[in-house]
């Protein structure tokens, strides 16, 4: 399988010296096409700040990140901005949408700003709408829609395209139960189709649709989710 | 309890041969409870001793007797389905025993015991999320999805306790894990009779 997403190593310090925080420590994980990846861990145990150092929104101190092979560091903001734009999707507890807009300019906004025509970029966001069910609402607004509705929007939008990779930060936050396992559904729908996803949630059960779950405990990563045997024995030896 | 519950309300929707009760009970509840047919016919015998159900009339040609339910049995599954199932105020639960003794018991370390169990949980999430999503498309089938969603909120309990656990042991200010406060000696009258 081809990694979409790979850190390396990866290390997040806020500030220096004795009130440094160290968010991330020596995080190493791979995503692949077809993977989804669920991010557990409790509060303050950097789950977004993974999020954010994997999307590029935030730079790592150390380590190395890729995305479809390309490197996060050691490239031009201009640079980073494009990769980010094209590679990258984003879906976040609320906030996704700009009301201004129809749900079909909202999922065409990338293609736009990546430079394709209009019309070409209206029948992207059309079939991408379609592949979250949502044909019929190409022009109503985001305040015309359930909160289902507008996140399913928040996912087309962020994989149209050749976009593939997709990091949802407590994507269902803000629905109800129902919803936000059909939210899950589709996310684990698009994965099957070819897409990779990291998706930070606090909930176990959403989590269930995830190949792998990684848990944070205080900056590391610890892999819950592959039935490997543990390192450590929790009885001490008592020789 | 359960399977002679289970039997007088598939008899409610109408007479059955024990076979048939057998294959309509796995169906009912996701295949996740496999009955074998020693096990019907047995509470089929209690339920027609205590008068819950009647045969109707005598076997046909092949040997097989058709079941129906009587009054006393539709009142018993009355009964059953208006009577909320009690907790158990004490759980005997064996990981609650078992991470008691993590945090008592010298030399383990019960974080090890919580990450454990907390994988084993992630899994038994996602092993019932498949069997729930594995359905056919567009409106599985129900019982199959209740049943794993039963199994995915019990599992889901889980994992929020033992984070709780995980918070709480993490947040006490005492000696590294598994140091357990020592055994008290025990008083010379009492030690005679332990001897």
């Amino acid at each position: 399988m081809t990694p979409v997403l790979q850190l390396v190593n990866v290390s997040r310090v806020h500030g220096s010296g004795p009130t440094a925080v160290h968010a991330l420590r020596d995080v190493t994980l791979t995503v692949s096409a077809g993977e989804l990846v669920a991010v557990m861990g409790p509060s303050g145990s950097g789950k977004s700040t993974l999020l954010n150092v994997a999307g590029g929104l935030d730079a790592a101190t150390s380590g190395q990140i890729s995305v479809e092979g390309m490197p996060l560091r050691g490239v031009t903001a201009t640079e980073l901005a494009a990769l980010r734009r094209r590679a990258i999707g984003y879906v976040f507890q609320d906030l996704n949408l700009i009301p201004a807009l129809t749900a079909a300019e909202n999922v065409a906004l990338p293609r736009e700003l990546d430079g394709i025509r209009s019309r070409t970029a209206r029948t992207e966001a059309l079939a991408a709408l379609a592949e979250v069910d949502l044909t019929g609402y190409a022009d109503s607004y985001p305040d015309q829609l359930s909160g289902g509705q507008r996140q399913r929007i928040a996912i087309a939008r962020a994989l149209i395209g050749p976009r593939r990779l997709v990091l949802a930060d407590e994507p269902t936050g803000a629905l109800d139960s129902v919803t936000g396992e059909g939210i899950l559904k589709l996310l684990r729908a698009r994965c099957d189709a070819g897409a990779a996803g990291v998706i930070v949630t606090h909930d176990a059960r959403l989590a269930g649709w995830a190949d792998r779950i990684v848990s944070l405990r205080d900056g590391s990563l610890v892999d819950d989710g592959t039935g490997v045997p543990r390192s450590r024995s929790a009885l001490r030896s008592t020789s | 309890m359960s399977i002679r519950n289970g039997l007088l309300a598939l008899l409610e929707g109408g007479p059955k041969y024990g076979y048939q009760l057998r294959v309509e009970f796995e169906a009912a509840t996701g295949a996740t409870w496999p009955l074998n047919v020693g096990q019907v016919y047995t509470t089929l015998s209690r339920l027609e001793r205590d008068g819950l159900v009647e045969p109707a009339g005598s076997a046909d040609d092949s040997g097989k007797v058709v079941y129906h339910i009587t009054a006393a049995g539709r009142a018993e599954l009355a009964a059953w389905f208006d009577e909320p199932i009690e907790h158990d105020a004490r759980p005997r639960d064996e990981l609650v025993i078992k991470l008691a003794m993590a945090v008592a018991t010298p030399g383990v370390d019960a974080l090890a015991v919580i990450d454990a169990q907390r994988a084993a949980a992630h899994r038994a999430i996602r092993a019932a999320t498949r069997r729930k999503s594995t359905g056919p498309p567009g409106g599985g089938d129900l019982a199959t999805e209740l049943v794993a969603e039963a199994a995915i909120f019990a599992a889901e309990a889980e994992v929020r306790w033992l984070d709780h656990c995980e918070q709480v042991l993490l947040s006490r200010p005492t000696a590294p894990p598994g140091t357990a406060t020592p055994v008290p000696p025990i008083p010379a009258d009492l030690s005679r009779s332990v001897t």
